[in-house]
C-alpha cells in the first residue's frame, strides 16, 4: 500500500461528479424507503422487499460500479495515470492501494445508506439494516473489485459495468435459475438469510448456502484484484494526445 | 550519463506498422526526434518510456530494458503531451506528490527545487485546473524534474508555448543537456529543434530518415523550395513586388491570396515585411503551407 497512492484516489473520488451522483442516489433510496413506510405503514415484509430489490438489487451495485470505476477510469480515460505509473512503485501497490480505497468508500457508503434506509423503511430490532448491512458489506467488497477490473480492462467501463450489474445481476438473475446462483448478490444474500433465519417477518432468501457464498464472492474478489494487476503491468498509456 | 539504446526496434498496432526497425543511441546531452504528425514518434517515445513494448527488437537505458521494469522510473524523468493532471490540486501539491511517490528523502524541498528550476514557485499554491497551457507545461516539466532522473523524455513539450515560455524552456533544457543528462524531446517543427539540439534523430513513417548533427541535416532540409500563403490587403501588387524583389523564385494568385515559393527562406522571410511596407500594403496573413512539412520529410527520406 501507498499512502500518496491512496490519498490521490481518495481525492479524486470524492471530487468528483461521480460523489454527487452517490449522494443523489441515496437520496433516492431514503425517498423510496420514506415513501414505501407512508404507503405500508411501515410493514417490514414491505420494506424488506424494497431494501432488497431496490436498495440492495439495484442500487448498491450502480453505487458500486461508481466508485470501483471511480479510483482509475477516469485517469486511464484522461492519460493522467501516467503520473502513478511513471513511478519507481509496484503495479501491485497502485491497484491494490486504489482498491482499498474503493472498497472502504464504498463499504462505508452503501452499508449506511442501505442501513439507514431500512430503518426508514420499517424494521424489527434493527434486524434488517443488520442482515442487509452485513450483504451490502461483503457484495460492496466483491463488486468494486469486479468493476475495478473492468475499468482496466476495458474503455467503457461504465457500459459494461452497467450491462453486468442490470442485465445479468438484475434480469437474467431474475429468470434463469442457473444465473442465479452465478451473481455476486445471491452470494453476499447467503449470510443475511443466516443471520434472519427463524424471523418470519423478514424473507431474505439466497440462492446458494453460506458456505458457497462466502467462498465464491472471495474467488471473484481475489481473482479481480488478480486480473487487475496483471493488468496494470501491462497497461499501454497514450503519452500523447 | 546514461544512454537509451534501441536495437531493432519495430512496433505494430494490428497491422499498422509504426515504427519499422529503428536502430538509434541517444546519449548525454539534448537530442531531438524530429518527425511529421503520424511518424511514430509518440511510439517510439511510449517504448523507451517502458508504456508500450516493442513488437519487436529490445528498448534499454543503460543495459536494462524498460518494459515492465517500474523501478527504472528513478532514472526516468517523463513529460507527456497530454494535459490532464489532477486538476484540483494545487502545482506544489502535485509535484509532492510526485516526489512521494518517488519515495524522495525529502520530498518537500525537492519540490521546491523543482518548482523553482521551472520558475513556479510564485504560482506554486494555484489550483493546476486554473493554469494556462504554458504553466501546466511547466508543472510537468517540474514532476518530472523532481526526482533528478538521468534520462528525461519530453513528447512535444513545445506545442501550445508562447514565445517567452518557449526560450525558457529551451534554455532549461539546454542547461541539462551540459549538465550530462540524456535530454529526449519530440517535435514536428524543424524551426523548434534548430536552437537546441546537438543531435536530431529524423522518422518519417515509422522510419528512421535521417541520423546526426543538426547542420548537416538542416542543410539538407533548408535547400529545398519552402512554399508559403499569403493574404494581403493587395495580392496582385505585392506579387509584383515580391517578384520585383527577386527573394522567391515563383509567385502565383490564389482565391485566397498568394502562393510564393523561395527557395532561399531565411532572405525571403527577412525580405516579405519590408517589401510590403515598401509598396504600402498590409500582410494580413503569412503562413508556411504546413502540409508542405510532410513533403520535407518526404524530401529527405528520398535523397
Amino acid at each position: 500500500m501507498n499512502v500518496v497512492v491512496m490519498r490521490l484516489a481518495l481525492q479524486s473520488l470524492l471530487g468528483s461528479r461521480r460523489a454527487w451522483i452517490l449522494v443523489g442516489l441515496s437520496g433516492l433510496l431514503f425517498a423510496v424507503a420514506a415513501l414505501s413506510r407512508w404507503g405500508s405503514g411501515g410493514a417490514v415484509d414491505v420494506s424488506t422487499g424494497v431494501i432488497t430489490n431496490f436498495g440492495f438489487g439495484l442500487l448498491v451495485p450502480i453505487m458500486c460500479l461508481l466508485i470501483g470505476t471511480g479510483v482509475i477510469a477516469p485517469e486511464i480515460e484522461d492519460g493522467s495515470i501516467v503520473y502513478l505509473l511513471a513511478k519507481p512503485v509496484p503495479r501491485r501497490t497502485i491497484v491494490l492501494s486504489k482498491l482499498a480505497v474503493a472498497m472502504a468508500v464504498a463499504v462505508a457508503f452503501c452499508v449506511a445508506s442501505i442501513m439507514i434506509a431500512s430503518e426508514i423503511a420499517g424494521d424489527v430490532d434493527g434486524q434488517l439494516a443488520l442482515s442487509m448491512g452485513l450483504a451490502t458489506a461483503l457484495a460492496s467488497v466483491a463488486y468494486v473489485a469486479v468493476f475495478f477490473m473492468i475499468a482496466v480492462l476495458t474503455r467503457n467501463s461504465i457500459i459494461v459495468g452497467l450491462l453486468y450489474a442490470l442485465l445479468w445481476e438484475g434480469v437474467l438473475a431474475g429468470y434463469v435459475p442457473g444465473v442465479r446462483a452465478v451473481s455476486i448478490r445471491q452470494w453476499a444474500l447467503a449470510p443475511a438469510e443466516q443471520m434472519v433465519e427463524g424471523n418470519s417477518a423478514i424473507a431474505i432468501t439466497s440462492e446458494v448456502g453460506l458456505a458457497t457464498g462466502i467462498i465464491m464472492l472471495a474467488i471473484v474478489t481475489i481473482g479481480s484484484v488478480v486480473v487487475s494487476i496483471q493488468r496494470l503491468k501491462v497497461l499501454s498509456v497514450r503519452v500523447s494526445d | 550519463m546514461s544512454t537509451i539504446e534501441l536495437v531493432g526496434v519495430s512496433r505494430w498496432f494490428g497491422n499498422v506498422v509504426a515504427v519499422n526497425d529503428v536502430t538509434m543511441t541517444i546519449g548525454p546531452g539534448v537530442t531531438g526526434l524530429l518527425g511529421p504528425n503520424g511518424a511514430g514518434k509518440s511510439t517510439l517515445l511510449g517504448m523507451m518510456s517502458g508504456f508500450l513494448p516493442p513488437s519487436s527488437g529490445t528498448v534499454t537505458i543503460d543495459g536494462v530494458a524498460v518494459w515492465r521494469n517500474p523501478s527504472m522510473y528513478s532514472e526516468i524523468g517523463l513529460v507527456p503531451e497530454a494535459e490532464a493532471m489532477f486538476d484540483s490540486m494545487t502545482g506544489e501539491e502535485f509535484v509532492l506528490a510526485n516526489a512521494r511517490l518517488h519515495g524522495l528523502p525529502d520530498p518537500q524541498s525537492a519540490t521546491l527545487a523543482a518548482l523553482e528550476q521551472v520558475e513556479m514557485l510564485d504560482a506554486r499554491d494555484r489550483r493546476i485546473g486554473t493554469f494556462s497551457k504554458g504553466m501546466k507545461q511547466r508543472i510537468k516539466m517540474a514532476t518530472a524534474l523532481v526526482h533528478e532522473p538521468k534520462v528525461l523524455l519530453l513528447d512535444e513539450p513545445f506545442n501550445g508555448m508562447d514565445p517567452r515560455q518557449r526560450m525558457h524552456l529551451l534554455a532549461l533544457l539546454q542547461r541539462l543537456g551540459s549538465d550530462g543528462h540524456t535530454v529526449l524531446f519530440s517535435s514536428h517543427i524543424l524551426e523548434e529543434v534548430e536552437d537546441i539540439a546537438g543531435t536530431i534523430e529524423v522518422v518519417v513513417a515509422g522510419r528512421q530518415a535521417a541520423s546526426g548533427d543538426f547542420r548537416s541535416i538542416r542543410r539538407l532540409m533548408t535547400e529545398r523550395p519552402h512554399q508559403y500563403s499569403l493574404s494581403s490587403s493587395d495580392n496582385r501588387a505585392l506579387a509584383a513586388a515580391i517578384i520585383s524583389d527577386g527573394s522567391a523564385d515563383a509567385v502565383s494568385l490564389t482565391p485566397q491570396g498568394l502562393d510564393v515559393q523561395a527557395s532561399d527562406f531565411g532572405r525571403f522571410v527577412h525580405a516579405l515585411p519590408r517589401i510590403a511596407r515598401d509598396a504600402q500594403i498590409s500582410l494580413f496573413d503569412v503562413t508556411p503551407a504546413d502540409e508542405s512539412l510532410e513533403s520535407v520529410f518526404a524530401y529527405l527520406v528520398a535523397r
